[in-house]
This record gives structure tokens, sequence and C-alpha cells, in this order.
């Protein structure tokens, strides 16, 4: 039968409208105030944390919606700006730097829709305001710091084999050159690095006129060293802007050489900066323990040792000699103990740590080593009544706040060396954030900023205002264009064109696309050119009715014979898309994204909804005319 | 509704020679114009460092000007933006400074008039600042945008744009070469850099900036007068196997007279939203937008008057047509 849909085709369209209908609203319910919680350094927070907060608020008196735990940490909606400040100041002052603490707009959607994943749209930040920077890690002074470790780490070598040498040393290029006082010995000390090194891959050996050896980094060398800078370096950067106190800071890897960072809701790009370019350390001491915790914390502190706190707040008391520092560590990693099963970190060290390490260790077995991770953060500085002091010239005054905590203390079983492992350790968890701790300590290579876009939030609103009232009035010109020349086919035009909308909505939602301004264009853009369907079809049948066909025969031509063309002249817009998609940064990618969504969203609606529709109106009926 | 009644037998391809004429003198023009005249880049590609700020009241852009050379920033241009309360300063890249810093120093100078300094201001607020007495308010000069692109950075996008262009072309090339035949890709592409190269000259003429989001119109135009184009050749390759007899001037011109009401009807929605996009979307959208009117109104008349006119002279012939898949063969054995 001509002109009718199969009950399939009707079940295609409600499997479709129904999910998008339930996707798209969450974006229309607006966002709370709120504030959220999160641990510092990749602690979690947990349910003791939630009890606590929530007993601070309650004790506040501030009107709350709701204090929910999730996996991102603990988040509390409250219903004004002055109760969300109050109990932000609240929490700071309560809680110590174990958390950060931001204020945020939370989805104020009901919880039905966020249990099947249904989420507000992700807005970019040129929409709700915010920094973003694009940092390159220096690649070359990676290499160029491995190259002098090697050298170190060699001639330790070649001294423990009693090869004597005249010179071991960098060359500009790259190579490391080693002298020997007896030439005739080059052979054995080749054999040594090969062997000593072959895991750290320094290759290329060869023997120059038996005069000296050369030997390089190798490639697959250089590009682990890379890769372990960049990973360690956004775990640093992370840990950084823990402290900035951003809701949902994004830290991302992009290429091999940049990261990305998003700091939504920053306004002083300056400070953010100074943070982000901040260098933190480690220093390994001894734990003192001829000398009593409870006489050094009733302020008898025995000479030479200092009281130093613990993660989980308690205090240890610690030899004030640095052993050795973070900087001779060179890899930290989380791993399973292949004897008893537990989880260990294992760490090591180059040359001049490795020294140390067995030196100290060998006299100290049975005694404990602590690792203190320190920190210099500066904020302002702020007078009693809780005001910002300044100086003469009006300048805010800041001062240098240096932070001390121990992350672990374990005891020392055995002499060490280069290689290590940290034992007896709870979980895996606890294993995988202390290697990231002990790698995150300092920024593995510098970093720079190449690329700064930073959006205020006034700014942020008048893009988000003008762009929905763009879509607004360019939506109802083509939908009063639409239905003054096509009447009623105009009327399934547009009822697609309104469809087509909420499911782009929809589908940004569900994949959480960032939507950007120009994302917003794009859908402006498609609103107009997602009827070009319609009028393809419509003139079509315009034209067939013409030619003398029935209203029937003219309707079913005209939808059949334009499908090629129109899913030709889509490919075609759609293959322009994906090169931009491809080629674009951040904003532009927002462009591409939405084009192709509504692309592919107005092929659905444009050509299979309008035929179900016009189905239901002249399907399996005698029609004289057709109101087109 | 409906304009256009009755069918039009407008001679399109007839005029092919005067369109060409017309053609060919506005590309000798913009090519003139790129050349010595060159594109005003925007800080996407050259890098550079961009403020735009807010104040809270009428302001001299001439005084902020002098203020910021006196500061140290010799090449500082200050514009107004919009109104006389909003400014927007830029600085080429300087290869000396340290440029990440400069947005913060520039930012620190324009407060340091009104003896203003930024403390800590929370999200989707106005920015605070500490006053010389001591007190907090909203800072006088608002930060709206900063945008600090690194030459690194800058000299990158100006290849990858480039390369984008080409791929998208050679896409698009191989796409209609399967689904036509070679000469109507051939058309179509040149139809499309004729309409880049409008689109991107008249941007060079006019001295509008030529930005990130300019460049994505620019691809954006590309799919959207391919779109027309591709309507018109469905309809000639139909027309060549209907129109027994004609020759194939004549299929050609039927095919764009049929069509020519949906050519029209799609720029109009188009151009709607496009006006409403360059009135209401605002100072950022506006480059964007003013590119992709530019490229709708030349990609309508490309799609007619120079894509199918370059098929004809590549030597089409209605062999060439036939041997390519019938598409529209279930629908011909309809009643």
């Amino acid at each position: 039968m001509r002109n009718h849909y199969p009950w399939w085709k009707w079940l295609i369209i409600v499997v479709v409208v129904i999910p998008g209908f339930f996707y798209a609203l969450p974006n229309l319910f607006g966002d709370d105030l709120g504030i959220q919680i999160r641990g510092t350094r990749g602690a979690t927070l947990t349910s003791s944390d939630l009890t606590q907060i929530q007993s601070l608020v309650d004790a506040s008196g501030s009107v709350y919606r709701s204090i929910r735990k999730d996996d991102r940490g603990i988040s509390i909606r409250l219903t004004t700006p002055d109760d969300q400040l109050k109990v932000r100041d609240l929490l700071e002052q309560e809680l110590g730097n174990r958390y950060t603490i931001a204020l945020t707009l939370l989805p104020a959607a009901p919880d039905l829709f966020a249990s099947v994943g249904a989420k507000p749209m992700y807005l970019g930040l040129d929409l709700r305001g915010g920094v973003h920077f694009l940092m390159e890690v220096d690649m070359n002074s990676v290499s160029r710091r491995a190259q002098e470790r090697y050298v170190a780490d060699i001639r330790a070598a070649l001294r423990k084999e009693k090869l004597r040498y005249k010179e071991v040393h960098n060359r500009p290029d790259g190579a490391i050159e080693i002298w020997l006082r007896d030439a005739s010995r080059l052979p054995e000390a080749q054999k040594l690095i090969q062997q000593e090194f072959s895991g750290l891959a320094v290759d290329n050996v060869e023997v120059q006129g038996g005069e000296h050896l050369t030997v390089r980094l190798s490639e697959s060398e250089v590009q682990d060293l890379s890769e372990f800078a960049l990973t360690q370096n956004i775990t640093a950067l992370r840990n950084r802007i823990d402290e900035l106190g951003v809701a949902e800071p994004i830290v991302q890897r992009q290429g091999d050489r940049r990261i990305v960072i998003q700091l939504p809701g920053v306004q002083d790009t300056a400070r953010a900066k100074r943070i982000l370019g901040r260098t933190a350390t480690l220093e390994m001491m001894l734990v003192d323990e001829e000398h009593s915790l409870e006489a050094a914390q009733n302020g008898k502190t025995p000479p030479g040792s200092r009281l130093y706190r613990m993660r989980d707040g308690r205090s240890i008391l610690l030899k004030k000699r640095v052993i050795y520092s973070g900087e001779n560590i060179v890899d930290a990693a989380a791993s399973i103990d292949t004897q008893n099963g537990g989880p260990i970190v294992s760490i090591t060290l180059d040359a001049v740590g490795s020294r140390i390490n067995q030196r100290i260790t060998g006299d100290n077995i049975g005694k404990r080593m602590a690792v203190v991770y320190i920190e210099i953060r500066s904020r302002n500085k702020i007078n009693a009544d809780g005001q910002v002091v300044t100086d003469q010239q009006g300048r805010v005054v800041r001062v240098k706040e240096r932070i001390e905590e121990v992350i672990t203390a374990p005891v020392i079983r055995d002499q060490l060396g280069k290689r290590f492992q940290i034992e007896g350790l709870d979980s895996v968890t606890e294993a995988r954030d202390l290697s990231l701790l002990l790698r995150a300590g300092s920024l593995a290579a510098p970093v720079e900023i190449i690329e700064e876009r930073t959006v205020g939030p006034s700014l942020g609103r008048a893009n988000i205002e003008q762009g929905f009232l763009s879509v607004i009035i360019g939506f109802v010109l083509v939908l009063v264009f639409m239905l003054l020349y096509y009447r009623t086919f105009g009327l399934f035009a547009n009822t697609a064109l309104g469809l087509n909308l909420v499911l782009i909505v929809a589908v940004l939602s569900m994949f959480q696309a960032t939507l950007t301004l120009p994302g917003v264009a794009g859908i402006v853009l498609t609103v107009g050119m997602a009827v070009d369907a319609n009028v393809l079809i419509f003139e079509r049948i315009r034209e067939e009715l013409r030619n003398g066909n029935t209203p029937q025969a003219s309707i079913h031509l005209g939808y059949d014979r334009a499908l090629s063309t129109i899913v030709d002249a889509n490919i075609t817009t759609l293959i322009a898309a994906i090169v931009l998609f491809n080629f674009g940064t951040g904003p532009i990618k927002g462009f591409a994204v939405t084009l192709s969504i509504g692309i592919l969203t107005s092929m659905f609606t444009a050509i299979f909804v309008t035929r179900g529709l016009a189905n239901l109106m002249y399907g399996r009926k005698r029609v004289k005319s057709l109101a087109i | 509704m409906e304009f256009l009644k009755r069918d039009t037998r407008i001679d399109f391809i007839g005029r092919r020679r005067i369109a060409a004429l017309i053609s060919i003198s506005i590309i000798v023009i913009v090519l003139l114009s790129l050349f010595f005249k060159g594109l005003n880049f925007g800080i996407d590609f050259t890098g550079g460092t961009l403020v735009e700020v807010s104040y809270s009241s009428s302001v001299n852009a001439d005084e902020v000007r002098t203020n910021l050379r006196r500061s140290g920033f010799d090449n500082v241009i200050v514009q107004y933006f919009g109104t006389s309360r909003d400014l927007l300063i830029r600085l080429p890249a300087d290869p000396e400074a340290d440029a990440a810093e400069t947005s913060s120093l520039i930012l620190s100078s324009l407060r340091m008039p009104y003896g203003e300094t930024l403390t800590q201001s929370s999200e989707n607020d106005s920015q605070r600042c500490v006053f010389q007495d001591g007190k907090v308010g909203n800072c006088t000069v608002q930060m709206r945008r900063v945008e600090f692109v690194g030459p690194q950075v800058g000299g990158e996008l100006t290849e990858k744009g480039g390369l984008a262009m080409l791929y998208a072309l050679i896409g698009i090339l191989a796409y209609v070469a399967w689904r036509f035949e070679w000469r109507f890709a051939l058309g179509a592409v040149v139809a499309l850099v004729h309409d880049v190269l409008v689109t991107v000259g008249m941007f060079s003429l006019l001295g509008l900036e030529f930005t990130l989001p300019v460049l994505a119109a620019v691809l954006a135009v590309i799919g959207y007068s391919l779109n027309d184009t591709i309507v018109v050749f469905d309809r000639i390759r139909e027309n060549f196997r209907k129109m027994r007899k004609g020759t194939i001037v004549e299929i050609m011109n039927s095919g764009i007279n049929q069509t020519l009401r949906r050519t029209l009807l799609t720029s109009l929605t188009t151009l709607l939203v496009v006006v409403t996009l360059i009135l209401i979307g605002g100072e950022i959208i506006k480059g964007f937008a003013v590119a992709l009117f530019i490229g709708v109104l030349v990609g309508t008349y490309s799609s007619i008057f120079v894509a199918s006119p370059v098929v004809l002279e590549l030597r089409i012939a209605r062999d060439d047509m036939l041997l390519t898949k019938n598409e529209g063969e279930e629908a011909d054995s309809l009643p």
C-alpha cells in the first residue's frame, strides 16, 4: 500500500524520539548553586568525611538542597549565593588542606535523569567563562637531563669495575664519549655498558679508532623518557590545580608534547599561571626513633630533629638531615609483589641517589625512612578581620607558606641501592597514589604556556544569551517562511525542524560533547540548511503534481526521487565537516560537531519523519488536492 | 504561496561566456588584493596577545593607549569594541617578552590608574578588586576576554588550515567522481575553489579580520556550495537519461531551471539565519557569519553559472553519463 508506513517504521520513530526528548530535558532545569569538595593530591573522600561536612553545614544554619558523595567527591547544593559563600568559607576554615573546595554550578535536573546518565550539555569555556592553557613540555631538556644522568651512572659503573677512565662527557649533539686511561680495555667497557644499561637502552655502541667509545640514547629510550615526562607533568599539574579550587578542571595530553588545561570559572589568570609554574619537591629523611614523640609534641623537640605531620594528621619526629631529594628519583611505579602478592611501589634512583641510598640504608636497617612532600604556596595576606592586606601602593600583600607533609614512612628492611621497593601498603590504590606522588613532586621538564584563552563570566553570559537568541530567532524566521510557503507540508517540515533541534541537543547531552559558541552558530546554520531536504522533496512533489500525477503518486515520487539527491548533498557536506573536525582546535571542533550531528539528525527528521506525517495525513485516503 | 510559479526556461548555459567574464574579473581583482594587500590575519594565525576589557563608564582610548605605552607596551593597539566602555587591546607577538605573562601585565597596567588590584573572585560573578583604601568591590576594569597565541601555534595553524582545505577538496573530488563522473567532479571543485577564493578575497578587499572562526566558515561554505552544486548535477544526470533527444546544453539548462526554485529557497532560508547571526550573534561570531553570508551568495551563483559550464567545456558527452550508475531506475519504473 502506498503512502503507508509499516508498524516498524513508526517503532523506529518512537524509539528515536522518546529517548531524544528524555535526554534533551535535563537542559531545561537550569543549575543549582553548589560547592564541590574533592581530596587533594589524589586522596579519596570517605563517608566519615561526608558525615563531618554534613554536620558542619547543618551547624552553619545554611539552607541546602542536598549533600551527596559521588565518584568526583562530595557536592552540596544550596539555594542562595550568600549561603554558597558562607558554607565555602566555613569549610575552608574547618577542613584542612587535604581538601579542594570549589564553588560551582550543579545541574538541577531531578535525580531520575542523572541515574541513567542524562545530563545537560557540557558548555565550553567560551560560554561558561574560564581559562584555557595550552602548555608545551620542553623535551630537549628531558633528553639533556637523561644524558647527564647517564654520564654519572656510567662513571659509577666504570669505577665499580675498576676500569679507570680519563673522561666521560656529553657532546652537544647528544652523544656521550668515554675515554679510558688504558684504551685496550675499551671492549671490556663496551661489554659492561651493554650489560648494565641494556634495560636503559643505551645503544649504538661503537669503538672509534680504538681510542674511545660513543654511546647515545636510543630512539625508544628518548620516546619512553618523553612519555614519562609528559605523564609526570600532567600529574604534577593536576595536583597543583587542586589548590586553585576549580570544580571541574581538565588536564589532558595533546599530541606527544603538549598539555591542555581548562579551568572553568577561573578569573585570575595571573594566579593560575603562578601556581601552575610553581615547584614542589620531595625529600627523604630518617625517622628519629631515639627520642620520644610525646616529649617533642610537648615542646621538647631534640636538636637535629623536627616534628612533621603525616597525611592522616598524626605527628612524626624526623631527623632534619635530608638524605636525598625527589630530583634523584628517576621513576616510581606501582605494582604487585610477585612473592607475597601485596601492593608495592618500585622506585628507581639516579647514580647520586643510589650511592647515598646504599650508604644510609646500610647503616640504618630496621629503622624507618620518611618521604616528605614540600611545596611553597603563596596566598593573599589576610588580617584578623578576614580583610585582604595591601601595601602603600595598594598592592595586595602576598605571603609564602611552606607546606610539608609526610607521605609515608616505611621500615628499611635491607641495604638498598639503585632500585628498591616500598612495601606494606594497604591497597593497590594507595600504591598507585604513592607512586604518583613520588613522581609528581616536581615537573619532570619545564613547561611553557604557548596559548591562553580566557573568557570572563560576563562575556560568557553574553555569548550564551546571544547564541540562544540567534537560535530562537533564526528558528522562528524559518518556521514562518516554511508555513507560509508550503502550508500543510510546511507544518510537517516545521515539526521535523523542531524535532531536529531536540535531537541535536539530545545527542550533544548524551555524548557530553563540548558546546562552544561556534557550535551554537553551527546549530543556527543547521536550522537554515535542514529545511533544504524538505524544500527538495516538496518542490519535487509540486513538480509531479504539475506533470499530472495524482496527489498520492506525487507524494510517493517526490520523496523517492529527491532521496538520492539529498543523500549525495549531505554526504559531501559531512566530508567537509569531518575534515573540519580533524583540523580544528577547541571552538572549531565544536562547530564541526554540531554541524555533523545536525546533518545526520536532519536527514532522519526531514525525510523519515515528514514522510510519516504526510502518510498519516494523506495515506490510505482519496485525496483530491494537496495543501502544498 | 509560490514564487516563480511558471516553469522558468532561462538560458543559463548560453550566458556562460558573460558569467565566465564576470567570475574571472572578480577572481583577478581578489587575487590582486590577496597578493598586494594580503589578509588581515587575526592573532590565531600571527600569534600575539589580545585583551578585551569593559570599563564601568566611558573611557578615552587615547589615554589608555598612552598609559600602556608608558608601561612599556610600545606596539600596543587600542580600539573601541562595540561601545565606548569596551576596549580591545592587541599586541603583536614579541619573541623577547615572557609572552604568557603579557596579558597579566596589561591587565594590571590598565587597573593601575584606578588603584585597584584583582583579588579572589568567584565563578559567574564580576571580578572583585582591592582598592587603595583597602576596600573590596567590583573592579572598574573588567576583563572580558584574553587570548594569547604563541608563535609556535600560529604558524602551525596556517599550515593546518591550508591542508584542511586541500583535504576537503580532495575528499569531495573523490566522492563526486565516484558518484557521477570525473568531469562533474572537476566542475564541482572549480566552483568550490571559485567560492573559496571570492570569500577569502572579499575579506582581503574589505580589510576584515581573518580569524579561526572565519576559516571554519570558509570550510562550511565549501560544504554548502557543494550541496547546491550536487543538487543541480543530480538533476542534470537524471535529464541525461530522460531527454533522449535534447542537446547537452538543453539538458543542462533544464536541470538548472528545474532546481532553480529549490536553489533560491534554500539560499533564502540559510541567509535568513546567517543574517540573524550577523545582527545578534555578537561580535565574536560576526566575522564568521559575514564569511558565511558572502559564501552562500557566491555559492548559489557558482552552482548555477560556474559548475555546469565547466563540465560542458570539459566536453561531456551523453555516453559518459549513461555509463554511470543508474540512480533513478526504480522510480522510473513506477506508474
